[in-house]
């Protein structure tokens, strides 16, 4: 018996691409995780501009989370130079980071994955039944933009971000007009994450490998250690001795691995079991208050890690507003040398690498990123080889697809950076 | 009457100018109410079969599949629309246009073997007849709401022809290159993004591709002579609207004056 399954595109993630699922007897032979990305080359042609251009050409990689690029570039090429920069940058770039963070995990709860807990094809029919959430949701939403544009004169590409620091200081009174908004938005978050604990998540547990940036001081985003749950510490430099990308057949995106060849885990769920104890007493006590405590290992929770996450970054960004009075430099100065650099921080969907060679011309000689998705890449497809038996034998097509597209969802892929159609095909030989 | 159906749909691209559509926080909800979003993979499970009324495209060309892909959508839309610089121009990944493609897919992949791409990465009008484009990188999300609303009220949508120069101006934004040197594209730029990097102290780098009557023969001598770096005015005008056949002709004209010294 021969039974094909074609289910329409992956939705409600960035991009496109596919998933192929073999079975015999009511037994999976096989999954594929397939990603047809249109591939862009940008390691490609990041050879031979000028290293100032790295922050706007990565942006590009994803419209979601451009700053997430510029940040972990700027890093590595201010390393590569060895450039220090001020105190008052790295409480800006913190401030920037926050803005992402609001916009882009407000979309993934409430537009991208909250449609799955709430049986709704989209952020549309529950605007119908629960306007006044979705507004609310939508606000929020809008004032991570309204920083991005305070801070970087738009949201999607912002222009602001140099290597060395920032071409010019945001205007204080655009930073500080948006602080009631912001104490708002601290309330909205909390409220948002005593709702979403009330949501009703399947049950799912994997024994992940987690791996997060780490920081001595902060809940890290911005920049750190690279901490794996399996207690590993290393720095930046060292990332490639213990994380390798490889390229395989079935997919344009790079998978990664541990040197011991195993499946690991980026994002909200990675830093949240890893760097809970740094939550400031806004996000602890909801938290605690939620009963959302670690370890956790089910992975459709990342939202509730992201709901506690916003509230993290809504008091943040709420400390730095009010202190914003730069009085030195926006950027340092420095001069060009022959080197090598490297740079980390957590993107909204998780872990991002940047490393270049750069000349005493100003001119990258070469570069590599490591993107989120490509490292969740290897455990995706294993999350899915052990959901799939649960639901693909004894439920229809449909609620099938849902359930995988679900779990694969929960993940925030940010695919645009890698991937092309998705679709489910269940073969049953 | 029943609402025109709205289709969004993606090529080779970051996302970010249909992530430009869910950033209307403020419109959205009156936006679906006016329009029904028949099909929009990054927002919506629901999909609705063609034909729709008005097909937004992001994205470049860049793969074989692509290209068969932009002629369905034609084929099942009424107005097509172009969006982004992507869709307008090629995109950052028309770099691979102007270099060595298979040494750009070694720079990237261990396997470039695997890959299954075009040579070139190319707007969707070098495919299909487009009705309208909106230009940017990424686009303006009020340039997408006005063309969707002057659709509805059946006139021509309002969008700016005029260079970034006259933007600052009307900022107030004293000129970072008169003033400071700093090479800046604005001057053949087509405005639309608000003049924001000369507001925040640096120059144009052409994100929203060539202004319709820009004047490259007088300014790139300035640019040249502005450059805090060797060649910076053809990585000014080669990168997110570099395939923009006015952007692509005056660097090509400037790589062939380098040519000849």
């Amino acid at each position: 018996m021969t039974k094909n399954i074609s289910i329409p595109a992956l939705t409600r993630v960035e991009g496109e691409g596919a998933l192929y699922i073999r079975s015999k007897d009511n037994k999976i032979e096989h999954i594929e995780l397939n990603i047809y990305e249109p591939p862009r080359f940008f390691e490609g042609f990041l050879q031979g501009r000028y290293f100032q251009e790295v922050p706007d050409i990565t942006a590009r990689i994803c419209g979601i989370c451009p700053v997430a690029y510029q940040m972990s570039g700027a890093q590595a090429l201010e390393n590569a130079y060895g450039v220090k920069i001020s105190q008052e940058v790295f409480d800006l770039r913190r401030l920037l980071y926050c803005a992402e963070y609001i916009e882009s995990h407000v979309l993934h709860m409430y537009m991208l994955q909250a449609p799955d807990l709430l049986g709704t094809p989209s952020v549309i029919e529950i605007a119908a039944i629960a306007p006044d959430v979705v507004k609310k949701a939508l606000r929020s939403k809008k004032l991570g933009n309204d920083l991005l544009k305070a801070i970087g004169g738009r949201s999607v590409h912002p222009v602001n971000t140099k290597v060395g620091g920032f071409y010019r200081w945001p205007d204080k009174d655009k930073i500080k007009g948006l602080l009631e908004d912001y104490k708002w938005g601290l309330d909205f978050a909390k409220e948002t994450a005593r709702w979403a604990v009330t949501l009703d998540y399947p049950d799912f547990e994997m024994d992940y490998e987690y791996v997060a940036v780490s920081h001595p001081e902060h809940y890290a985003i911005y920049t750190g250690d690279v901490l794996s749950s399996t207690g590993k510490k290393i720095p930046v430099e060292k990332y490639e001795s213990r994380y390798l990308e490889s390229h395989v057949p079935q997919s344009t995106a790079l998978h990664s691995h541990t040197t011991d060849g195993n499946s690991y885990f980026v994002g909200p769920l990675a830093r949240y079991n890893l760097n809970f104890e740094q939550l400031r007493p806004a996000a602890m006590e909801i938290a605690k208050e939620i009963g959302f405590v670690p370890p956790e290992f089910n992975p459709y929770k990342g939202l509730l890690a992201r709901a506690i996450e916003i509230i993290e970054v809504y008091d943040v960004a709420i400390e730095l507003m009010e202190a914003y009075d730069p009085q030195g430099p926006p950027h340092a100065k420095f001069d060009l040398k022959d080197g090598e650099g490297y740079g980390v921080s957590e993107a909204p969907r998780g872990l991002l690498y940047h490393r270049y060679k750069v000349g005493k011309d100003g001119l990258i000689k070469e570069a590599k990123i490591t993107p989120p998705t490509a490292q969740n890449y290897a455990q995706m497809e294993k999350d899915l080889a052990k959901l799939a038996p649960e639901v693909l034998f004894d439920r229809s097509e449909e609620e099938a697809s849902l359930e995988l597209e679900h779990l694969l969802r929960s993940y925030d892929p940010c695919i645009s950076c890698s991937t092309h159609f998705l679709k489910l095909k269940h073969e049953q030989v | 009457m029943s609402k025109p159906r709205v289709a969004v749909h993606k090529f080779s691209s970051c996302d970010g100018c249909q992530l430009g559509i869910l950033n209307l926080e403020d419109e959205l909800l009156d936006l679906v109410d006016a329009v029904e979003i028949a099909y929009f993979l990054e927002a919506t499970s629901t999909i609705q079969p063609g034909p729709y009324d008005i097909a937004l495209v992001e994205g470049s060309v860049s793969t074989e599949q692509e290209k068969e892909h932009i002629q369905k959508i034609r084929d099942e839309s009424g107005v097509l629309i172009a969006i982004g610089a992507c869709a307008t121009a090629g995109g950052i990944q028309s770099l691979r246009n102007f270099a060595d493609h298979t040494k750009l897919a070694k720079a990237t992949y261990d396997h470039p073997e695997y890959l299954n791409y075009l040579e070139k990465a190319t707007p969707v009008s070098d495919h299909v007849k487009v009705d309208l484009e909106i230009h940017g990188c990424p686009v303006n999300k009020y340039q997408v709401l006005e063309t969707i609303i002057a659709l509805l009220q059946q006139r021509k949508p309002n969008l700016p022809t005029h260079s970034v120069c006259l933007d600052c101006k009307r900022n107030g934004t004293v000129c970072v290159m008169v003033a400071q040197g700093i090479p800046c594209a604005g001057p053949v730029t087509r405005a639309g993004c608000g003049a924001i990097c000369p507001a925040n102290g640096r120059g144009c780098y052409s994100c929203f591709g060539p202004a319709p009557q820009a004047e490259f023969g007088a300014m790139i001598p300035l640019l040249q002579a502005a450059e805090e770096y060797p060649n910076q005015t053809t990585h000014l005008l080669r990168n997110f609207a570099g395939n923009a056949p006015a952007f692509r002709n005056a660097v090509d004209s400037i790589l062939e004056e380098s040519s000849k010294k």
